[in-house]
């Protein structure tokens, strides 16, 4: 009976040990990746320095001279965009789904749009590449060039030849793909919305929209922020749907028709094509970069979050 | 009556506009499907299971490579990432509960679960590619394994937080150590949730391509040697829909289909056990 106790004891001392060191595994894991990419970058750092490199607009594999500049633009620009397009329609199909639609097709809907998330990515890059890019070289690029080309200033924006491969067709795709993420969260918190905030807005006479705009949107704003940033998240490190749609051409883009490169592409583009150290550690070097703007942006939403939870 | 009057048709248009929103999200979803029913339907042939691949031009080639080496991936990647996810998931809920560790590395894992997937493609080519010297199977299933531990962890500690405290203290009462309630009480009635969270896990590496692009990178023909690079479908599609040949095109839209088949599948029945599970 004492053996058997003592037996129970060891046992459960190796099982919480076990769970307790998976659980560290988590930890340990984004160490190392921090440590690793960081040490492979060394000699890139070295080189090139952190302003010089992320300042610095030639992407030179011939002459091994490499800046960040172009595809740190580019990631910020698609991403940009992205959101830009992304917030009014996830907005608009959340309002959709906690005000509007009939009960018996809520379910449906809400589950139709999460579904965008589902979509693998590479699939996202392939209907671009083959169905969506096409559509937009030969029907919309050149309907907005013709509106709004003429116009100084808001032309350049709409200058080029609309081969679809481009920015705007990207930014398009990425912000379809980050719906999902800002609407299902912006959804599940107006649901959250006290009834008796509404109906007393409604008791003094706001209109439906009034209530929305006044009432729920202030409620939800911070699980919409949250929704954003994990949106933003998705979008600065999408790789395959933006490979396939956005050109990999290394030059500050001035033009919303002019292909570019994110860092994403460039590494898988370019990663098992690096053919000098340097080059390679250059490539390690951006995913760091990457890897740390994605943490600090996620880092920074969790503890705004955090902090409103308690407050 | 005038500003009553512009009140409603700003109310009108606002609503008017979600709607619109709500068609539009729609009409992508619809589109994207179509356009994969459309071109992946025709395209997939019985040769595209039981043939690897032809020379690049040559009729008759298929993916049955690629099915393969997606399989044995994805298995490792299960075998893998499962059971860490859910013993880590198991420290979260119950022994660090209180600990600060513990709700560090739960907003951790959230972190983690946005982390580029191709940077993490990035870090096994730099712990495992460089200095076994070669790309393999193996470092593909670790970067997979890698994505899909926060995402069990976290499934499996918010399942297990909605088993409720009481059943606990009733086998405590019993005499049974803390250990043994875990496996045989709560386990088994967080099982169905955490059963879900895998599935969805799986649902989610199914279709990663960039963390494979350089750690079990690919190849044109059958093998099991997880040791050596290996093909998959996914890293797959992406050569062939960029590729130059039309053949090539047509299989890269059979295997989009496939796997967009299986994810929506997974991802659907994933939600319907959750929903008859905890609904009521």
């Amino acid at each position: 009976m004492v053996d058997n106790n003592r037996q129970q004891q060891w046992l459960e001392r190796i099982f919480a040990a076990t769970t307790f060191l998976a659980a560290f595994l988590v930890l340990a894991v984004i160490v190392s990746i921090f440590l690793s990419l960081f040490r492979e970058s060394l000699p890139a750092m070295e080189k090139f320095g952190l302003w010089g490199f992320i300042s610095a607009t030639e992407w030179d594999p011939v002459g091994e001279v490499f800046g960040a500049a172009t595809t740190l633009y580019g990631t910020l620009v698609t991403t940009a965009l992205a959101l830009i397009m992304a917030i009014p329609l996830s907005m608009g199909i959340a309002i959709f789904i906690a005000e509007l639609c009939p009960p018996v097709l809520r379910p449906l809907i809400a589950t139709a749009t999460e579904l965008l998330a589902a979509i693998p990515s590479i699939i996202y890059g392939m209907w671009g590449l083959f169905t969506f890019a096409p559509l937009m070289a030969e029907y919309v690029e050149p309907a907005l060039q013709r509106t709004f080309g003429a116009i100084p200033l808001l032309g350049k924006l709409f200058s080029g030849v609309p081969l679809g491969i481009d920015i705007l067709t990207t930014s398009i795709i990425l912000s379809i793909m980050i719906t999902p993420f800002i609407a299902s969260i912006a959804r599940d918190t107006f649901a959250l919305t006290p009834p008796q905030l509404k109906e007393s807005a409604y008791g003094i006479g706001a209109t439906r929209w009034e209530v929305i705009r006044d009432v729920m949107i202030p409620h939800a704003k911070t699980g919409i922020f949250g929704g954003i940033i994990i949106a933003m998240g998705r979008a600065l490190g999408e790789t395959m749907a933006v490979a396939f749609v956005l050109g990999n051409r290394h030059a500050i883009a001035t033009s919303l028709f002019d292909a570019s490169a994110t860092i994403t592409v460039t590494l898988a583009n370019e990663f098992t094509e690096a053919d000098s150290d340097l080059y390679l550690s250059a490539l390690f070097y951006l995913a760091l970069i990457l890897l740390s703007m994605n943490f600090i942006v996620l880092a920074l939403a969790k503890t705004v979050l955090a902090r409103s939870k308690q407050g | 009556m005038d500003i009553i009057g512009r009140r409603k048709l700003i109310n009108v248009v606002a609503l008017t506009l979600a709607c619109v929103a709500a068609a539009l999200g729609l009409f992508w979803l619809l589109f994207i499907l179509a356009d994969i029913l459309r071109h992946g339907l025709g395209s997939i042939t019985w040769e595209l299971f039981t043939n690897e691949a032809a020379p690049p031009g040559m009729a008759g080639g298929g993916l049955k490579h690629a099915f393969i080496g997606q399989l044995l991936i994805t298995w490792y990647a299960v075998l893998i990432g499962v059971p860490l996810g859910v013993l880590g998931g198991t420290y979260l809920a119950e022994y660090g509960r209180n600990r600060a560790i513990g709700r560090f590395i739960s907003t951790l894992s959230d972190i983690m679960i946005s982390v580029p997937s191709i940077v993490i493609g990035t870090f096994v080519y730099a712990v495992v590619v460089k200095p076994s010297g070669h790309f393999s199977g193996y470092a593909g299933a670790v970067a997979l394994a890698i994505i899909m531990v926060p995402v069990v962890l976290r499934t499996t500690e918010e399942m297990i937080n909605l088993v409720p405290w009481e059943i606990r203290e009733a086998a405590f009462a019993l005499g049974a150590p803390y250990y043994k309630v875990i496996i045989q009480v709560v386990y088994r009635g967080a099982a169905t949730g955490i059963f879900t969270g895998v599935l969805l896990a799986i649902a989610r590496i199914a279709g990663e391509t960039a963390p494979l692009l350089f750690t079990s990178f690919n190849n044109m023909f059958l093998t099991t040697d997880m040791s050596e690079s290996m093909p998959s479908l996914t890293v797959t599609i992406y050569q062939y829909a960029m590729g130059p040949y039309d053949d090539w095109h047509q299989m890269a839209w059979a295997a989009a289909f496939i796997i967009t088949a299986f994810i929506l599948l997974v991802t659907v029945l994933g939600r319907l056990i959750i929903r008859w599970k905890y609904k009521h």
